[in-house]
């Protein structure tokens, strides 16, 4: 059946709402890369099996990541009219018991939860409209609001990562899904952009530039064949926002990007998407089926006279493609490698015609700024910094998942009240941050606010989101030398300043690690680094020096003790050279 | 017309044209090796690094910045300077033998490079890419393409064999900047060594000398003139006219004399 005016979403929102709060109990395994990764698959088949043998008048569901990455497999259980309860770190033994629990008609109390692995999501908001549903909790279960690693967070792009089944589209709607879309259709095209420039959104790829603003120059531009592209090529080592984006919520990042054709007029849009993420091409696909089937993607979308269809494009892995002009070079069926700017894609992208790249959460964020408006969205994060910015928090800290916080805050409140602070009790000596082309910042500046342009004066960058931790059994040189080895593999070749200066800093950090180094060594490192992030041509170069500049900013000591007195000061690096 | 400054000078140029040109106009010496007037800029030698100060200050490529009223570009700006440097520092670990890298590098103040040599000694190829877009983009054979990326990134036709794309034309050694491309003509063939390629070549009709490459025979129907052309070499194309041209001459002489 089509959805051919706002009012039929209605129809959609009661049976959503009906799946998401069923009148039997509801058994729900998070099933994202992160929990399939966790072992989130045997859960499920153990819960199905059990659930038919005892005769558990339940349904069992899927949902994708809410986050927690480290304490998957999660199983979440809705007894009818109440709270969700999330279990933690679920085996195949406690599987049996909840199951067993629940068809005794006792509450679901799993006498073998370990301590800490339980809680409750007493209160659900419904983003798009601001609604709070509040659910008793009995005193003995802790909330989930109130777990130090959810009670900072702010989740908008994440709003129903977790919270819905990805291949639901009757829940995407149940929570609001698409009336952020019907709103922009009551405005003018201009209207939509001027509220997506007032709320403040900047581009979540890393670069931070204002997405409404490059919205007006491609809507300004002459041409009447314009394209958007969403951009889901994430590749840093250690990043898996867009994945988990694409996989948990789909619909959002579709939506956003109907709002964006809108305001740009264009007609055709593309996801690049690279192919190691299968699961998220599939989901993404799966949505946009179901966008098709109900006429949400294609001609006079809720009766709006506009048209707008979607094609998926699945990158072949070169971690280049994440740059504009090489991604469009490669969804044109060349090389891809990036051209010079100007002109920019707002003004000649795709097969030369305007068109608006931004990232998987920037496009997910476009609805709730449209169904909230742009000055709710402003008010969150930091002046000129609004809203927030999702990090996969990995490495050497205790609680590892994807978070969501308003930008402004402290790195030390995201580490340390989020993340609890270094792995295993031990301290944390720096955080790197969008990944091979970011930078290093040492413990000392984690007072520091999460803003594009404060990281990027310390000599980071925002990033996509990569957070990577390290504690003091890191060796920086090492550290720097992995992320050249990266970005050295991954230069696509075509300008002289990337192609050989990240050969030539890649080889000078392994002659250090290698005990090989000398002092003259440093202030190489640094003529290269500086000529490589000036003449590069394309961003992946530009940036591609920043670890080695910012270990050597911040961490100048640990390359002495290399090239002075021949030691890694941690004991990580050979210092031998390879035979 | 776009008014600019490069380096104190006030220069007019028109619309659409890039701030390589104004500086060329300028009459400033900039060397660069990837820089074709024929085909589309590419910016890979990174050679044409100059300042700009005004509207913004930033280091640009020259080769592919659109000029704009108002730009104020300084070629020499001390940044600009030992970027282009480190460039040819680069490219003289890549290219040590070539001696129009050695020339520029020279030019520009570097005799030797800090760098490890790690390819072949013989490498004259700098990957500025002008044989592969003149194949593709003017010739339009696409017989060359680049194979791998990164440092590993080189020149050459699918899988290093015979090509069966290449006409033989030879526009991808006449681009090279540093003969890093080799062609030769031997015992009738047209022997393209870089590209582990050979064309056969059509003897000319008058001398029996082989000279055109087969593949190109597709011209004959394009360019009307070619029709007489085709089959002669232009050693014997040229006596042709001479010939033509000394009995116009004989003619003529004859008709002055006569009158």
């Amino acid at each position: 059946m089509k959805i051919t005016a706002v009012a039929d979403l209605e129809t959609w929102r009661a049976a959503g709402l009906a799946s998401l709060y069923p009148d039997h109990i509801k058994i729900t395994v998070g099933m994202a890369t992160c929990g399939l990764a966790a072992g989130a698959d045997a859960i499920h088949e153990t819960l199905k099996q059990r659930i038919r043998q005892r005769g558990l008048d339940a349904i069992l569901a899927t949902t994708g990541c809410i986050g927690y990455c480290q304490q998957e497999p999660l199983v979440d259980v809705r007894l009818p009219g109440s709270g969700r309860i999330i279990y933690t770190q679920m085996t195949r033994p406690r599987a049996r018991a909840l199951v067993d629990d629940l068809a005794r008609g006792g509450p679901p109390s799993v006498p073998s939860v370990p301590q800490g692995g339980w809680a409750m999501i007493d209160q659900e908001e419904l983003l798009v409209d601001g609604q709070v549903t509040r659910f008793a909790r009995p005193p003995d279960l802790p909330a989930y609001a109130e777990r130090p690693f959810f009670a900072r967070q702010r989740k908008i792009v994440l709003r129903n990562s977790g919270f819905i089944d990805p291949t639901n589209f009757e829940e995407y709607v149940a929570r609001g899904g698409y009336r952020a879309l019907a709103r922009a259709f009551e405005l003018t095209s201009q209207q939509v952009i001027d509220e997506v420039t007032r709320s403040g959104l900047r581009g979540r790829g890393g670069g931070g530039f204002p997405a409404g603003r490059k919205w007006q120059v491609a809507r300004d531009a002459s041409g009447k064949i314009k394209y958007i592209i969403c951009n889901g090529d994430e590749g840093d080592p250690g990043a898996y926002m867009d994945r988990t984006v694409l996989e948990s919520d789909p619909h959002s990042v579709i939506e956003g990007m109907l709002i964006g054709a809108y305001a740009i007029s264009a007609r055709e849009g593309y996801v690049y998407v690279r192919d190691e993420y299968p699961l998220a091409v599939e989901r993404l696909a799966n949505a946009m089926a179901q966008a098709e089937e109900y006429g949400l993607l294609g001609e006079n979308i809720l009766g709006s006279g506009f048209g707008f269809s979607l094609k998926i494009v699945r990158g072949a892995g070169a971690f280049v493609c994440g740059e504009e002009t090489a991604m469009i070079a490669s969804i044109e069926g060349g090389l891809g490698e990036p051209r010079p700017k100007p002109p920019y894609p707002a003004v000649a992208g795709l097969w030369g015609q305007p068109t608006i790249i931004n990232n998987v959460k920037t496009w997910a964020t476009v609805p709730v700024i449209l169904a909230r408006g742009a000055d709710w969205y402003a008010a969150l994060g930091a002046p000129g910094n609004a809203g927030t910015v999702v990090f996969s928090l990995v490495g050497q800290i205790a609680n590892t998942g994807l978070v969501e916080v308003p930008l402004g805050m402290k790195l030390r409140e995201m580490l340390e009240d989020i993340g609890g602070g270094g792995a295993g009790g031990k301290a944390i000596k720096a955080v790197q941050t969008g990944g091979p082309s970011g930078g290093c910042l040492p413990a000392r500046l984690f007072d520091m606010p999460i803003e594009y342009e404060s990281m990027k004066a310390a000599g980071s960058i925002m990033g996509s989101g990569g957070m990577v931790v390290l504690d003091e059994s890191a060796c920086m040189v090492d550290v720097a030398r992995y992320f050249l080895d990266f970005t050295t593999l991954e230069s696509c070749g075509k300008c002289t300043a990337c192609r050989e200066g990240t050969k030539h800093l890649l080889a000078v950090l392994t002659r250090i690690t290698h005990g090989q180094g000398t002092p003259d060594d440093l202030t190489l490192l640094e003529e290269i680094g500086e000529a490589v992030r000036v003449g590069s041509l394309c961003g992946l170069g530009q940036t591609a020096p920043n670890p080695v500049l910012s270990t050597l900013r911040y961490f100048r000591d640990e390359y002495e003790a290399h090239v002075i007195e021949h030691r890694c000061p941690v004991g990580k690096c050979s210092m031998k050279a390879e035979v | 017309m776009s008014t600019l400054t490069i380096d104190h000078q006030t220069i007019h140029v028109p619309e659409g044209t890039t701030v390589l040109h104004a500086i060329r106009q300028a009459g400033v010496h900039l060397p660069t090796l990837c820089y074709w007037e024929g085909l589309p800029p590419y910016g890979a030698c990174r050679l044409c690094l100059v300042e700009m100060t005004a509207p913004t200050q930033q280091t640009i490529a020259a080769c592919a910045y659109p000029a704009a009223d108002g730009m104020v570009i300084e070629t020499q700006g001390a940044h600009a300077v030992a970027v282009r440097k480190m460039m040819l520092e680069f490219m003289l670990a890549r290219c040590p033998d070539s001696d129009v890298v050695r020339a520029l590098a020279a030019e520009a103040g570097v005799t030797e490079t800090r760098f490890a040599m790690d390819r072949r000694s013989d490498e004259l190829c700098i990957l500025c890419g002008s044989c592969v877009r003149v194949c593709r983009d003017l010739v339009g054979a696409a017989a060359i393409s680049f194979i791998g990326r990164g440092a590993e990134r080189e020149v050459g036709a699918p899988f290093h064999l015979q090509s069966e794309a290449c006409i033989g034309c030879g526009a991808c050694a006449a681009v090279c900047p540093t003969g890093a491309v080799k062609i030769e003509d031997v015992d009738g063939q047209r022997v393209l060594r870089t590209w582990n390629t050979t064309v056969p070549l059509k003897p000319c009709k008058v001398c029996g000398k082989p000279f055109a490459p087969e593949p190109m025979a597709f011209l004959r129907g394009l360019v009307e003139a070619s029709e007489n052309l085709w089959g002669v070499c232009p050693t014997c194309r040229r006596k042709q006219a001479a010939a033509q041209v000394d009995v116009v001459c004989e003619a003529s002489l004859y008709q002055a004399h006569t009158r």
